[in-house]
C-alpha cells in the first residue's frame, strides 16, 4: 500500500514533466527560471491556500470558505491602510488572528454539532463574502510604502529570473506544511482522523482538537493568501478570488491526495500548482487560445489524472504495474462493489 | 420452558404500524415545515400581502394568478428540478456538483438550435427538447460511469464536468448569450396554463413522476440501501454500480429540462452565469430537507420543501428592503440557524443548558 500512495506521487511528478518538456519544445524560454519563478509568483496565493486545503482533505473534511477568506482578507487591508494609521505588519497580524478564528469557529461546529463540512464551509462561503459587501462595494487601491519596499524584495538568478518575496513565502510554507504532516503530533493526527475516524477516536487519537485544529490552520492560511493576494494586485476587491476553492481542490487532487482523506502528501500539492502554472503560462505564450480553452483543458487533465491514479492504486492496475511480479492480496484490497 | 410472559404491546409502535408511511415518518418531516412556516410568516411580516393572490390579465398571457407565493414556487421551480436529482445522487452517498454547468450546457443546446431572433428553425421543437435533455443524460451517464464503473469519489468526479462544462457551453453558443425569440420554447419558461406558470407544472410532474418511478418500484430502496452500505448491498445481489449510474442519469436529466426552464425564462443563454452556484442550492436544499450527506435516506418531498425554504428566504430578503449587499450574510446566518435548529446534537446540546439553568 505504501508504494502505490508513493506511486500515485510519483506519476503526478512524471505527468508534470512531460507537460514540461512539451511546453518547453514549443516555448524555448521555458527553459529559463523565468517561467517557473513566475508561475510559483502568480500562484503564490493559490499553493498557500491549497496546502490549508491539503490538510483539510487528508483529516477527510473539505474547506470551501477559503477564496472567500482571501477576498475578505484582502479588502479589510485595504480598508484599514487606506482609513487608518495602522502599521500593515499590525494589520497582517490582525488578518492572520481573524482568519484563523473563523475557521476555529468552523471547525467547531463541525464537531460539535455534527454538521457535514461541506455545509458549514458552504455558509461560511456565503458569510466571508457577504461580509465583505457590508464594508464596501468597490475596488479599494492600496498606496502604502511598506508595499513598494516588499515587493521588490526577490532573489534573483543569474539568467534573468526573480524569485519574488511571494514566492518565498509559498516555499516556506510549504517546507512547514511538510514537517507538520510528517513530524508532529497533529500531522499523525490529522492522518488517523482522514483515514478511519472510528478507529482514530478508539486509539486516543484528540478528535476535538484535530478537527478544530485543522481549520484553523486553513482559516491562518486563507488569511496568509489573502496577505499575499493583497501585495500581489496592491488592492482589495470585493468580487476578487471566486472559485478558488475550486482551483485549490482541483491542485491538491492533481497533487495525488485523496478526497477520502488520510492519503495523500503535501509535497504533492506544490506540482499540483506548478502543473496548473504551466498549462497558464503555456496558453498564454501561445495567445490564439481562447480563455474557455483553460477550463476544458484543465477539466480533461483532472479526468486524466484521477483515472491514472485509480489504474495505480487498483489491484488490477498494480499487477499490470508489477510485470508479472506476485501481487499480494489481503483481506483489506476484497473488492468492493 | 417456563411459563411465558406475553409480550408488552407498546401502544405506540402498535399505532404507527397501522399509519401510512409518509405520517410514520412525519417526525422527519416536522423540522422542515416548522421552519417553511416560520419564513412565511416572517415574509408576510416584512410584505404586506404577502399571501394575497390576485387574478391579473397582461397582453402576454391573458388571464392569470398573480402574488408572492405563486413568485416563489415559480422561482423555485428549476432547482426544485435539481434537487429531485440531487436527492437520489446523495441518498447513493454521492454528490452531483456539475448540475449547475449541465444546466449550461443544455440551455446553450437549447438555445442554439432554435435560431436567432425570428429565423425560423427547420428542426421541430420536440426534437431539440430530446436532443437538449438527451445532453443532460450524457453528461449524467459520464458523471455516474466515473463514480460508479471508475470508483472515482463523486466530488471529483463531478468536479471535472464542472470545471470543464461551461467551457464546453461556451463552445456551443461560440462565447456569445445565444438569444432567441421562439414562443414555443419561451412558453416554457415565462407561459401560463390554467393561470398558473408553466414551470410549476413541469416540477411537479417530474416530482410525482419519479416519485413513482422509485417509491412504487423497488428502486428507492436500493438507491438508499446502496448509499448505507454498497459492499452489503453488493452482497445481497444488488447491481450496486447500476444503482448509482441511475441515480447520477436521473441527475442529469433534471438538470437539463432545468436549464430548459432557465434559458427559456430569460429567452437566452447565457454560458457564463446561467444555473452558476445552483448546484450548492440544490445541495443545501437536500440537506435542509433532512437528508444525509452520508447517504442512505432520501425523500423527494422534503428536499421540495427546502427548495422552497431557500425560495422564500431569498424573496423575504429581496422584499424587507434592506441593502442587496446584506443578501448573502442574512441567506448565510439563517441557513446555519436552520442547521442549527436540524443538528440533533444541537438540540441536545440547548436542551442540556435549559435543564441545568432551570
Amino acid at each position: 500500500m505504501k508504494s502505490s500512495r508513493f506511486l500515485t506521487l510519483l506519476a503526478t511528478i512524471a505527468v508534470f514533466i512531460l507537460l514540461y518538456v512539451v511546453s518547453w519544445a514549443r516555448f524555448p524560454t521555458f527553459g529559463s527560471t523565468v517561467v517557473l519563478a513566475n508561475a510559483l509568483y502568480g500562484n503564490a496565493f493559490l499553493g498557500i491556500t491549497a496546502v490549508g486545503m491539503t490538510f483539510v482533505i487528508l483529516s477527510g473534511g473539505i474547506d470551501l470558505s477559503v477564496g472567500s477568506v482571501i477576498a475578505f482578507i484582502g479588502v479589510f487591508i485595504a480598508l484599514m491602510l487606506r482609513d487608518t494609521q495602522v502599521h500593515p505588519l499590525i494589520v497582517f497580524a490582525m488578518a492572520l488572528a481573524m482568519g484563523t478564528a473563523f475557521g476555529a469557529i468552523m471547525g467547531a461546529i463541525i464537531y460539535y454539532f455534527s454538521i457535514p463540512p461541506f455545509i458549514v464551509t458552504l455558509a461560511g462561503l456565503y458569510l466571508a463574502r457577504g461580509a465583505i459587501f457590508l464594508f464596501t462595494t468597490e475596488s479599494v487601491g492600496i498606496t502604502n510604502p511598506f508595499y513598494d519596499q516588499v515587493i521588490n524584495i526577490a532573489i534573483k538568478f543569474p539568467d534573468g529570473g526573480r524569485l519574488s518575496l511571494l514566492a518565498i513565502i509559498f516555499l516556506i510554507v510549504l517546507v512547514g506544511g511538510i514537517f507538520i504532516a510528517h513530524y508532529t503530533e497533529f500531522g499523525r493526527n490529522i492522518y488517523a482522523l482522514g483515514g478511519d475516524s472510528n478507529a482514530a477516536l478508539m486509539l486516543g487519537v484528540p478528535i476535538a482538537r484535530t478537527t478544530i485544529g485543522v481549520y484553523a490552520l486553513s482559516g491562518f492560511l486563507a488569511a496568509l493568501s489573502g496577505i499575499v493576494y493583497s501585495l500581489y494586485t496592491s488592492s482589495g476587491y470585493p468580487l476578487a478570488t471566486v472559485g478558488v476553492e475550486l482551483d485549490a481542490i482541483a491542485a491538491v487532487v492533481i497533487g495525488g491526495t485523496l478526497l477520502t482523506g488520510g492519503v495523500g502528501y503535501v509535497a504533492g500539492t506544490l506540482i499540483g500548482i506548478l502543473i496548473n502554472g504551466t498549462i497558464q503560462t503555456y496558453i498564454s505564450f501561445d495567445g490564439s487560445l481562447n480563455g474557455w480553452w483553460t477550463k476544458i483543458v484543465i477539466g480533461v487533465l483532472l479526468f486524466i489524472f484521477v483515472a491514472l491514479q485509480k489504474l495505480i492504486t487498483s489491484r488490477r492496475g498494480q499487477a499490470l504495474l508489477s510485470f508479472g511480479r506476485k501481487t499480494r492480496t489481503t483481506v483489506t484490497t476484497l473488492q468492493t462493489p | 420452558m417456563t411459563t411465558q410472559e406475553p409480550l408488552p404491546i407498546d401502544t405506540k409502535v402498535a399505532v404507527r404500524r397501522v399509519l401510512p408511511n409518509w405520517l410514520r415518518n412525519s417526525r422527519r418531516a416536522l423540522w422542515p415545515l416548522i421552519t417553511l412556516l416560520l419564513i412565511m410568516l416572517a415574509d408576510s411580516v416584512v410584505f404586506k400581502g404577502f399571501f394575497n393572490i390576485q387574478v391579473v390579465t397582461d397582453l402576454e398571457n391573458g388571464q392569470h394568478f398573480y402574488g408572492a407565493t405563486i413568485d416563489i414556487v415559480k422561482n423555485a421551480a428549476p432547482i426544485i428540478l435539481l434537487a429531485i436529482g440531487m436527492s437520489l445522487v446523495i441518498a447513493t452517498k454521492g454528490i452531483d456538483l456539475s448540475v449547475g454547468a449541465v444546466i449550461a450546457i443544455c440551455g446553450a443546446i437549447a438555445a442554439t438550435l432554435v435560431g436567432k431572433q425570428n429565423v425560423a428553425s427547420s428542426i421541430p421543437l420536440p426534437l431539440i427538447f430530446a436532443l437538449s435533455i438527451g445532453a443532460g443524460a450524457l453528461c449524467g451517464l459520464w458523471n455516474g460511469f466515473l463514480v460508479a464503473y471508475l470508483d472515482i469519489q463523486p466530488i471529483v468526479a463531478t468536479l471535472i464536468l464542472l470545471v470543464a462544462g461551461r467551457g464546453m457551453a461556451q463552445m456551443i453558443t461560440g462565447a456569445t448569450v445565444a438569444t432567441f425569440q421562439n414562443p414555443g420554447l419561451s412558453f416554457i419558461g415565462v407561459g401560463y396554463i390554467f393561470g398558473l406558470p408553466v414551470a410549476i407544472y413541469i416540477a411537479l410532474a417530474a416530482l410525482i413522476l419519479v416519485f413513482v418511478f422509485v417509491r412504487r418500484t423497488a428502486l428507492g430502496i436500493m438507491i438508499e440501501s446502496v448509499g448505507a452500505n454498497d459492499k452489503a448491498s453488493y452482497f445481497v445481489g444488488i447491481n450496486a454500480r447500476a444503482i448509482k449510474l441511475s441515480a447520477y442519469l436521473i441527475s442529469g436529466i433534471c438538470a437539463a429540462v432545468a436549464g430548459l426552464i432557465v434559458t427559456a425564462n430569460i429567452r437566452g443563454a447565457d454560458t457564463n452565469n446561467a444555473g452558476l452556484y445552483y448546484e450548492l442550492d440544490a445541495i443545501l436544499a437536500v440537506v435542509i430537507g433532512g437528508a444525509s450527506l452520508n447517504g442512505g435516506r432520501f425523500s423527494l418531498l422534503l428536499s421540495a420543501i427546502g427548495v422552497l425554504i431557500i425560495e422564500a428566504m431569498n424573496t423575504g430578503i429581496l422584499t424587507s428592503g434592506v441593502a442587496p449587499q446584506f443578501n448573502l450574510t442574512i441567506k448565510a446566518i439563517v441557513v446555519m440557524f436552520i442547521l442549527f435548529l436540524q443538528s440533533e446534537s444541537f438540540r441536545r446540546f440547548v436542551g442540556r443548558r435549559f435543564r441545568r439553568t432551570a
